[in-house]
């Protein structure tokens, strides 16, 4: 028997139902997980997404045909049952559903179970089959509570104010950043300010009625402006460029997963390295394929063999899946759609 | 072990230099002598010898964390370093230690070389249970031996001083040698005054940097000295109260392994110390490196080693005359009396007077330059006659002017990842030269790309992979680089047949095929001239 869903050169396929799954090329019916740049690309005819991911969609795919679906609506694509179910990663993202005859598989997309206020909170979805990302599929990415990085966040910022610097936080544009000013609201002082990309994107957020403190467009100040004590959130592309230079005196700053390995952050040359992601741990990651009840995993996206060899340590039929962002020059991606955290090594 | 593991980490998370010196003031004007001495210690590069084995730390962590040995492996890969690798993989410890660093080291670090396995496995997990994330990671730096903080020498001599208001020179001088970590040790090291140390001490080396600028912007040439830059053992000899005492620029005490030097030394006048280079010496010019090294490496000197590799001490500085501290003088009239005093000696095959380069013009200082490789001489230092005898790293009395080094087109055939900053990344590369149809691997570098082109590098890598040897690709043989080394010798050792001193990659050749890069017979070629002296 042929597999319900399987990688084809344009991307995750399902043959009876014919369409894809954050398809990597055109295809003439995407169905989205979410609107990070790996999973979403533009050229489909038709694109399927929750009804949460739609306003960020819009922004990052210019002039897209989108049909949306609420959480656990079940919709019909040639025979075969589909469901959206929140994956908690960054706003509208989604789990799918897809059942044929029975059978019941879920494709997680990225996904956290961490509680976060930008998005509704991750539900494990029983399922016969569970492809699963593996983005940090090592027992050495343990976070810490997020209540202890935001904490220390603050405490950076606020020591930058009184040496009469500024803040520069670099932070993936789409989820992260408008989770870091969620996460600052209340429990730091002073004024955010935001590099373009992300500001776009706080503005979809709050039309989507995520409540997010006041921001301003570090563009819009005037030349002069006195930067101390500003928070700037920017994305990592910003990172070393000439946009920086008017922030004069400064502490820079990445907040990441990867952030939880030293040589990681030496290797960014930034002064700081927050750990804070928006995918799975390793204990979240293994916790969440048991909750799933799936007795067959595939894993992709990340570090797939040590994660499959884990499976099948603790008897699971598990199995690697390839997918395009591995291998693949990041080169070939532009900027604005580097993955979240940016390339996953392996 | 909290407030040391917080300086670790104070440092370890700015780029500013004046952060660094700064929080390392704050410690050292807080803490307490005992712990002070080893913070001096560790941070100035001090290791404990022979601890724990690492296999054993790796196992009894993969016991403590459930985590079983591939995957273990495998996060090894990850991270690169494996003190940080286990302090990430233990579960969270419940408690956290108060006790000083001075307790840690001694009841702990420097007790567990010499106890019974089980004893240090006690000791070890009772440290993993009672200290928190960054503790953790720190005390597995110290047991490992790999404890290493981004600080040079002369930050930490700089907040020394600032916390103690000592002159820096003081510091420094008083820090030089063998510096044992003792509170009493400490007290000494910050007190007031300038009280020199014990007879042993060496003074600080004065270091120079590479010239940065044109030969002419620097003066008249009248104004300096160039003598030929060596590539042996930097070393200083003092004779004092009849005694000998050799030391390298590293604070190796390295008496020992030159008797022929402490031989020739009894002719020196007591209160005396020469700065030079230790360099194996025969017919007039140095041997290859290696030999010194081979020398170096014996446990036993034998009188066959010692007549297979005669070594001489090129001296060019004085920095005691007569028991006087003479390095504030001016550099001409130091080295008068170092002329007068090795004249003097009847050793004078042992001790060489570092010979002036005769210049009128700029011009002329260039074409000797050239000359530098057949004379054995890896370039020209350019020394100020009125310079004193600095401390340290410092500009403007002396430069270094090193040979542009050998550089070949070759071939990467390996990857692997690097460590610590760069644990993610493919970042060493071995690299082949081509031999008919065939390719020989002949050297491996690290260093010489952009953080920009390592990472297009390194994707590179992950879509060519040919096969995979644990963390070792082999790639197809299609990236040429041009690499840069310092030496080139013959070595048995090596598939090649030949052996290059610090190799670097100074441009990616991406306009080069891989069916242009050089041969073997070009890299003998450049080994024939370098052994021949030019001939």
């Amino acid at each position: 028997m042929t597999d319900l869903l399987r990688t084809t050169d344009r991307g995750l396929y399902c043959e009876v139902g014919d369409f894809y799954i954050d398809p990597w090329m055109p295809v003439e019916r995407a169905i989205i997980t979410h609107a990070h740049g790996d999973h979403a690309r533009w050229g489909s005819s038709t694109y399927v997404c929750s009804t949460e991911c739609e306003r960020v969609l819009r922004t990052r795919i210019y002039n897209a045909n989108i049909t949306t679906r609420s959480w656990n609506e079940t919709f019909h694509i040639n025979g075969v049952t589909l469901s959206f179910h929140p994956a908690g990663h960054i706003l509208g993202s989604a789990q799918i559903r897809v059942v044929h005859r029975g059978e019941r598989w879920v494709v997680s997309g990225d996904y956290k179970t961490e509680p976060d206020p930008t998005c509704t909170p991750f539900e494990p979805v029983r399922c016969d089959v569970f492809i699963t990302e593996s983005t940090f599929g090592l027992p050495i990415y343990r976070w810490t509570p997020q209540s202890e990085t935001f904490a220390d966040i603050a405490a950076w910022w606020r020591s930058n104010r009184e040496a009469g610097r500024a803040s520069i936080i670099f932070a993936y544009a789409l989820g992260k950043a408008q989770r870091i000013l969620a996460g600052l609201a209340n429990i730091a002082e002073g004024r955010f300010y935001t590099h373009g990309a992300v500001e776009r994107l706080n503005n979809d957020y709050r039309e989507g009625g995520v409540p997010l403190p006041p921001t301003t467009y570090a563009g819009s100040v005037s030349k002069n402006h006195d930067w101390t004590g500003a928070l700037i959130i920017a994305p990592p592309s910003a990172g070393g460029s000439t946009w920086l230079r008017r922030f004069g005196t400064s502490s820079t700053a990445f907040a990441s997963g990867w952030m939880r390995v030293r040589g990681a952050r030496r290797r960014r040359s930034v002064d700081r390295g927050f750990v804070l992601s928006d995918h799975v741990d390793w204990p979240a990651l293994m916790e969440t394929i048991d909750a799933t009840g799936a007795e067959r995993v595939l894993v992709t996206h990340g570090y797939r063999d040590p994660v499959v060899r884990a499976l099948r340590e603790k008897g699971l039929d598990a199995d690697s899946l390839a997918s395009r962002w591995e291998g693949e020059g990041e080169s070939e991606l532009q900027e604005d759609i580097v993955p979240d955290d940016e390339v996953a090594p392996e | 072990m909290k407030r040391f593991a917080k300086l670790f980490s104070e440092i370890d998370t700015t780029t500013r230099t004046n952060e660094k010196v700064d929080a390392m003031s704050r410690y050292f004007t807080h803490a307490d002598p005992a712990d002070a001495a080893w913070a001096v210690w560790f941070l100035s590069g001090g290791r404990p010898k022979r601890l724990v084995p690492v296999r054993m730390l790796a196992t009894w962590a993969m016991e403590e964390s459930g985590v079983s040995s591939w995957l273990f492996e495998e996060s090894y890969h990850a991270v690169g370093d494996l003190a940080e690798t286990i302090a990430l993989l233990l579960p969270d410890s419940s408690s956290s230690s108060d006790a000083p660093l001075d307790e840690w080291v001694r009841d702990k670090l420097l007790a567990i070389g010499g106890a019974s396995e089980e004893k240090q496995k006690a000791i070890v997990l009772d440290a993993w249970r009672s200290l928190g994330g960054i503790e953790r990671f720190v005390w597995n730096k110290l047991i490992t031996g790999s404890f290493r903080v981004g600080v040079s020498q002369s930050l930490l001599v700089r907040a020394l001083s600032r916390a103690s208001a000592v002159p820096e020179g003081t510091i420094s001088h008083r820090l030089a040698g063998d510096w044992r970590p003792t509170a009493e040790a400490y007290q000494k090291l910050v007190a007031e005054g300038t009280e020199a140390p014990p007879e042993s001490s060496p003074y600080p080396f004065y270091l120079a940097y590479a010239l940065e600028s044109e030969l002419e912007d620097l003066g008249s040439v009248d104004e300096w000295q160039a003598e030929w830059k060596w590539d042996g053992i930097r070393a200083q000899l003092i004779r004092r109260n009849g005694s000998t005492y050799i030391w390298s620029r590293g604070d190796d005490l390295l008496t020992e392994r030159f008797p022929e030097l402490v031989e020739a030394a009894e002719w020196l006048p007591d209160g005396t110390v020469i700065d030079g280079e230790i360099l194996p010496w025969r017919d007039g010019r140095p041997l290859p490196f290696a030999q010194l090294q081979r020398r170096i490496g014996r446990k036993n000197l034998t009188p066959k080693i010692r007549s297979e590799v005669p070594i001489s001490l090129v001296a060019y500085d004085l920095l005691e005359l007569n028991g006087d501290d003479v390095r504030d003088k001016p550099m001409s009239r130091r080295r008068e009396e170092l002329s007068k005093l090795i004249q003097s000696t009847n050793a004078e095959s042992r001790f060489l007077l570092s010979p002036i380069v005769a210049a009128s013009t700029w011009e002329e200082i260039r074409t000797a330059k050239e000359k530098a490789r057949d004379l054995g001489s890896e370039g020209l230092m350019l020394k100020r006659l009125d310079s004193p005898y600095g401390v340290g790293r410092r500009k403007g009395g002396w430069w270094k002017w090193k040979l542009d080094p050998y550089s070949v087109d070759a071939v990467m055939v390996y990857a692997q990842p690097g460590h610590g900053r760069r644990a993610l990344l493919h970042t060493d590369y071995t690299f082949a030269v081509r031999d008919g149809d065939t390719l020989v691997p002949f050297a491996k570098a690290y260093s010489g790309l952009t953080d920009a082109e390592i990472r297009e590098m390194d994707a590179w890598i992950r879509r060519n992979t040919v096969e995979k040897f644990g963390p070792v690709r082999s790639v197809k043989p299609e990236q040429v680089f041009e690499l840069g080394f310092e030496g080139i010798q013959a070595s048995p050792r090596h598939k090649s047949g030949i052996a290059v001193r610090f190799p670097r990659i100074l441009r990616w050749r991406k306009d080069k095929p891989a069916s242009e890069a050089d041969t073997l017979d070009s890299l003998k070629a450049l080994l024939a001239r370098a052994e021949g002296g030019g001939s």
